[in-house]
């Protein structure tokens, strides 16, 4: 075996027992290293997440919704405008889909009304989001009252509840019938709120969706890309908040580690001194002060991460979950499919090892003499 | 042999507090041989013993080790055949594979690195050479087991008592098997039992081939049997041998 690794599980091990002499400073160091890792960890880990969970239901998502504008601001849509945005060429499908907001002073929270193209639920039937039947406790078979817009209520009967899978984007939901949307809300017939557009080629979709702005000029185009992206930026944002609150915890390590990584007390400075005049070279010296700022930032580093693996994916990230998932009455409960980013891995080390290990190697007054 | 040539070494040269502790020293010191530095505290015994050890670098002077005390590990690094080395202008790594290969230090206060153990203490000094670390844990309880301290191998540097520390010192300075030996004041913070003890454990060393320097004002070193030159220092001068 060549003799330099000799010499360097020599000099490891010299480091751990070097470590655990100094066992207070060192596990409180750790501790902190952990916990900012933890923290960072666990944000990026949910952010990442989530935005993965949002773009793969957004796959079933209609790629073009064309809506009505009067003044910049949103108008129901006639359906006719439907027939005009078929006969466009690459046009597969369009057809007009019927949605709306509806307070629920009884729970605090907005729903989101929608007739399903398919399989809407007959008459006075309605199926709800999770979020819907924990928040009100309705179930299967129960009868809720919605207020019209006439002043009068209406009762419907909770035909059944939305897949556990979706709950992410569909916990807020309820799905109606399309005469029973429009007497909720006194809806005009032969107006719709947007409408659904499929394409042949998804490569033509901002082709046809000029063409669309040309034959219907008091409409928007929005397309599937563009509300994914939206959702990609709420949940960076987010996820941008919880990391600026976690900013401070880091400063507090920023500092921890700084003092303990680039002074010297007077103990260690002895403790060089005799390795020197035994035959070690100043070389050998920066070797175990590298090797200890590498081990306790592994350690840290690896017992942060797994935290935060364990933390998101197993218990729902209990401590960011209502920053990340919004701030809402009805926070979607559904269970996050385990997805890490290497490349934020990379960033979190980045952030966090190097820059110790640099501290630890290089002290401000130098390399130890 | 060690020779010194007009060693001189000065401290805050240029400045108000300027100090010479050691002062136009020329010096030849012989191998297999004890060789006690006797002088009065501030003579400048330890600078002299630092600056033959290679621990310093004399301000002026040339410091040469001939015949055989570089070992080949250091004396290929230096990239010389010749029988001498001089040491004085060597660079710092180069200096510190001579002083590990041949020299062997024991310290007035010891310097026991604590927390770790008497056996890992006295590995020190072969971590850096890369020797695997089976074999140098042999080495160190061979060691051990001649000063009559194998059992106490695994216990903290701190649970010694005084004669315990001078021999796991001792034991630390042979841990490469150095030619020479250089001991700063070793009986210092010893009773005289101790320090006859001390002695004893150099003349057997010097029987197996030693060469041992010593700095010390204590009459139980330089008045020893075994002792074959002592030479007088005071400020930072030789002021003349005994017998």
């Amino acid at each position: 075996m060549p003799h330099w690794i000799e010499k360097y599980r020599n000099i490891l091990d010299f480091t751990l027992s070097s470590l655990m002499r100094r066992k207070g400073k060192n596990f409180s160091l750790f501790v902190v290293y952990t916990l900012v890792v933890f923290l960072l960890g666990s944000a990026l880990f949910l952010t990442q997440a989530m935005k993965r969970e949002a773009s793969l239901i957004l796959k079933n998502a209609p790629e073009m919704v064309v809506q009505r504008l009067l003044a910049g601001r949103y108008e129901p849509i006639p359906a006719v405008y439907a027939e005009k945005i078929r006969e466009i060429r690459g046009v597969i499908s369009a057809g007009p889909r019927l949605w709306g907001y509806y307070y629920d002073p009884a729970a605090g929270a907005n729903y989101t009304l929608l007739v399903p193209r398919e399989e809407a639920p007959s008459g006075d039937k309605i199926v709800i989001g999770g979020g819907i039947s924990r928040s009100r406790m309705i179930y299967g078979g129960d009868i809720v009252s919605f207020r019209g817009s006439d002043g009068i209520n209406r009762n419907f009967t909770v035909a059944g509840e939305l897949s556990h899978e979706s709950e992410l984007v569909s916990a807020d939901l309820i799905l109606m019938s399309e005469a029973g949307f429009r007497d909720l809300f006194g809806f005009p017939a032969g107006q719709a709120t947007d409408i659904v557009v499929s394409v042949r080629n998804p490569k033509e979709l901002l082709t046809i969706a000029k063409k669309v702005a040309e034959i219907l000029p008091d409409t928007r185009p929005i397309l599937r890309d563009e509300m994914a992206r939206t959702y990609d930026s709420v949940f960076d944002w987010r996820g941008g908040i919880v990391i600026v609150l976690v900013l401070m915890t880091l400063l507090a390590f920023v500092i921890l580690a700084w003092e303990k990584a680039s002074g010297l007390s007077a103990d260690e400075k002895r403790e060089i001194g005799i390795l020197k005049a035994v035959g070690w070279e100043t070389a050998d010296v920066i070797a175990v002060k590298a090797c200890e700022g590498i081990v306790v930032s592994f350690l840290s580093f690896s017992t942060g991460l797994l935290a935060a693996y364990a933390h998101v994916f197993f218990f729902s990230a209990m401590l960011f979950a209502p920053a990340l998932k919004g701030w809402s009455v009805l926070y979607p409960d559904f269970r996050i499919t385990p997805f890490i980013d290497p490349y934020q891995v990379a960033v979190l080390f980045f952030l966090t090892v190097v820059p110790y290990t640099a501290a630890t190697v290089v002290p401000p007054g130098g390399p130890p003499s | 042999m060690i020779r010194l040539q007009n060693v001189r070494k000065g401290f805050n040269l240029g400045k108000s507090n300027e100090f010479v502790a050691v002062s136009d020293v020329t010096l030849s010191m012989e191998e297999h041989r004890v060789t006690v530095l006797k002088g009065p505290s501030g003579s400048g015994k330890t600078t002299l013993l630092s600056l033959i050890g290679c621990m310093a670098r004399p301000t002026s002077g040339r410091i040469t080790l001939e015949n055989g005390l570089v070992r080949n590990g250091a004396r290929a690094s230096v990239g010389g055949a010749a029988s001498d080395v001089e040491v004085t202008s060597l660079p710092e790594r180069f200096l510190t594979e001579i002083r590990r290969q041949t020299f062997g230090f024991i310290f007035q206060q010891f310097h026991l690195v604590k927390g770790i153990s008497v056996l890992e203490n006295v590995m020190l000094p072969a971590y850096p050479k890369g020797e695997k670390h089976g074999i140098v844990r042999e080495r160190a309880m061979t060691l051990l087991a001649m000063f009559g301290l194998a059992d106490r191998a695994s216990a903290n540097v701190e649970w010694l008592s005084g004669g315990e520390s001078q021999r796991v010192a001792i034991a630390r300075a042979l841990m490469n098997d150095p030619p020479v030996l250089i001991a700063d004041e070793p009986t210092a913070h010893l009773d005289s039992k101790l320090s006859v003890e001390f002695m004893e454990i150099i003349s057997r060393l010097k029987e197996q081939g030693k060469t041992a320097i010593i700095a010390s004002h204590d009459p139980l070193v330089f008045e020893a049997e075994d002792v074959d030159r002592v030479i007088g220092v005071r400020d930072g001068r030789i002021e003349g041998e005994a017998a």
